[in-house]
């Protein structure tokens, strides 16, 4: 009797393998691999958040072309057709040279400036085999504007026309709805109007988007400007908000801001227009993304 | 009560046996294909985890959603944000088992064909497929091989009616899993 009780104790251990589902068993062995490293990708739906800069750069190989456009002040009135009788422009064209690595170029319609920037993503949000809670770039760029000299009689040189910003870009994205991102910056002017004015002129930024739906996002974005740096001009903190439109091959970016200006310096360190006052701008973006370089798997 | 121990021993090895005979593979290929009016879409990913039992039939896939490659950056990010939706479901799963495993001799080098029941979960929906293929011994190392079609309603993967000339509704799937021996 007591051995029939061992042989059934026997069968059942060896058929416990069977009754615990091999197959779950065996998806164990696969889990047993290191899980991947999931790195967060789109934080952002482009290059941009509204005006600023986002943490996002083309893919590697891929060319962006960004068409910006300001319309003039709301409170010009409808003389002025509300600001539609105007228009800021700036075309750019930016490139993914490596994952990391993004250049761009821009020609502004604000006193015929010229702007290039590097973008370079030095830490990436990631999770599962390793984490890692935000991403972070860094950017720095170089502007030129190219219109006559102001006062042609005196000594003039190349170098008051240039101007520097430097962003630190920190964003992370919560979830799959919510993005957040800080901005430190720095404006570096060569040349300034007064002895008052400073050169180096610093601000704080953050923005963010919600997405509403896949293709739909609201994002809005403020520029800090610390007070008494910028001082025989005026110039206010710039916030700007809009949505995000996504329809296959482009995005749409369409918002009001209180800056006319486009490229970073002209935002962070020279906007003078104030929301209270009506000095609102309608604008919108649109970028459209172009694979240049395919990867080596689907060259053919 | 020596003898019973011996047992228990011999039963836990027999456990951790399925380990043992497992053949298994990191390195997975599996491409789909859709081919619309407008457009061709072409993902490929190469990390995938599949694993399989001899004894059993039991054979299992797993795939990280995001190690699909695609022609174009902007494919891939639509693929993870807007179609599969990466995030909220990072893997596919298959669980199911070859079906005819008796009729397949790994002692002996050729091809077999294989029949392949399971659930296979996309996009978080799970569906019950039966798909055909051949595994094929080469000395250590089983391949699988299939080719079938997947239609994108069935895992709830919407395409929106502006893109529908660029997106087909069904998609050609290649698998391609070269295994081996795990303990070896």
């Amino acid at each position: 009797m007591r051995n029939s009780y061992k042989v059934a104790f026997l069968l059942l251990l060896l058929f416990l393998p069977v009754l615990l589902s091999a197959q779950d068993d065996l998806m164990n062995v696969l889990n047993d691999n290191k899980p991947p490293v999931n790195y967060t990708t789109a934080t952002f739906k482009t290059t941009r958040i509204v005006i600023g800069q986002s943490i996002e750069n083309p893919a590697q190989g891929n060319m962006l072309i960004l068409i910006t456009h300001h319309f003039g002040a709301l409170n010009t009135g409808y003389e002025n057709l509300f600001g539609l009788k105007q228009a800021y422009i700036r075309l750019g064209m930016e490139y993914g040279i490596t994952q990391r690595l993004g250049i761009g170029f821009g020609l502004n319609t604000e006193k015929n400036t010229w702007d290039g920037f590097l973008k370079y993503k030095i830490l990436q949000q990631k999770s599962g085999g390793k984490n890692f809670p935000f991403t972070l770039s860094l950017f720095a760029n170089t502007a030129i504007y190219t219109t006559k000299w102001e006062h042609p009689e005196r000594k003039n040189y190349t170098s008051s026309r240039m101007t520097y910003c430097f962003q630190v870009l920190m964003a992370r994205k919560f979830g799959n709805w919510f993005s957040l991102q800080l901005t430190p910056a720095m404006v570096h002017k060569n040349l300034v109007p007064t002895s008052e004015d400073h050169n180096d002129i610093f601000s704080l930024g953050a923005g963010g988007r919600i997405k509403i739906t896949k293709r739909f996002s609201f994002n809005a974005e403020y520029h800090y400007l610390f007070p008494n740096q910028v001082v025989s001009t005026p110039a206010y903190s710039s916030f700007s908000m809009g949505v995000d439109i996504e329809t296959g091959g482009h995005v749409f970016q369409i918002f009001m801001t209180n800056s006319m200006g486009e490229y970073e310096q002209a935002f962070m360190a020279n906007t003078t227009g104030r929301w209270s006052k009506g000095d609102i701008f309608l604008g919108f973006n649109i970028s459209r993304i172009f694979t240049i370089v395919k990867p080596k798997e689907f060259r053919k | 009560m020596k003898k019973y121990f011996a047992l228990l021993i011999l039963a836990l090895i027999l456990t951790a046996g399925v380990r043992a005979q497992a053949y298994v593979t990191k390195n997975g290929y599996i491409r789909f294909y859709s081919e619309a009016p407008m457009e061709k879409i072409e993902g490929i990913n190469r990390q995938v985890n599949v694993a399989m039992l001899p004894a059993t039939g039991d054979f299992v896939f797993k795939v990280l959603m995001k190690s699909f490659n695609f022609e174009k950056a902007l494919m891939q990010e639509h693929f993870n944000e807007n179609y599969v939706e990466s995030d909220k479901y990072p893997e596919a799963t298959f669980l199911g088992k070859i079906t005819n495993i008796k009729a397949i001799n790994f002692a002996k080098d050729g091809s077999y064909p294989a029949m392949v029941e399971g659930k296979l979960t996309i996009h978080g929906v799970t569906q019950v497929v039966k798909q055909n293929g051949t595994i094929t011994i080469n000395k250590d190392i089983v391949s699988a091989k299939a080719k079938f079609t997947l239609l994108l309603a069935d895992y709830k993967i919407s395409v929106p009616s502006t893109v529908v000339n660029n997106i087909s509704k069904s998609l050609e799937i290649t698998v391609d899993a070269a295994m081996e021996k795990l303990n070896k």
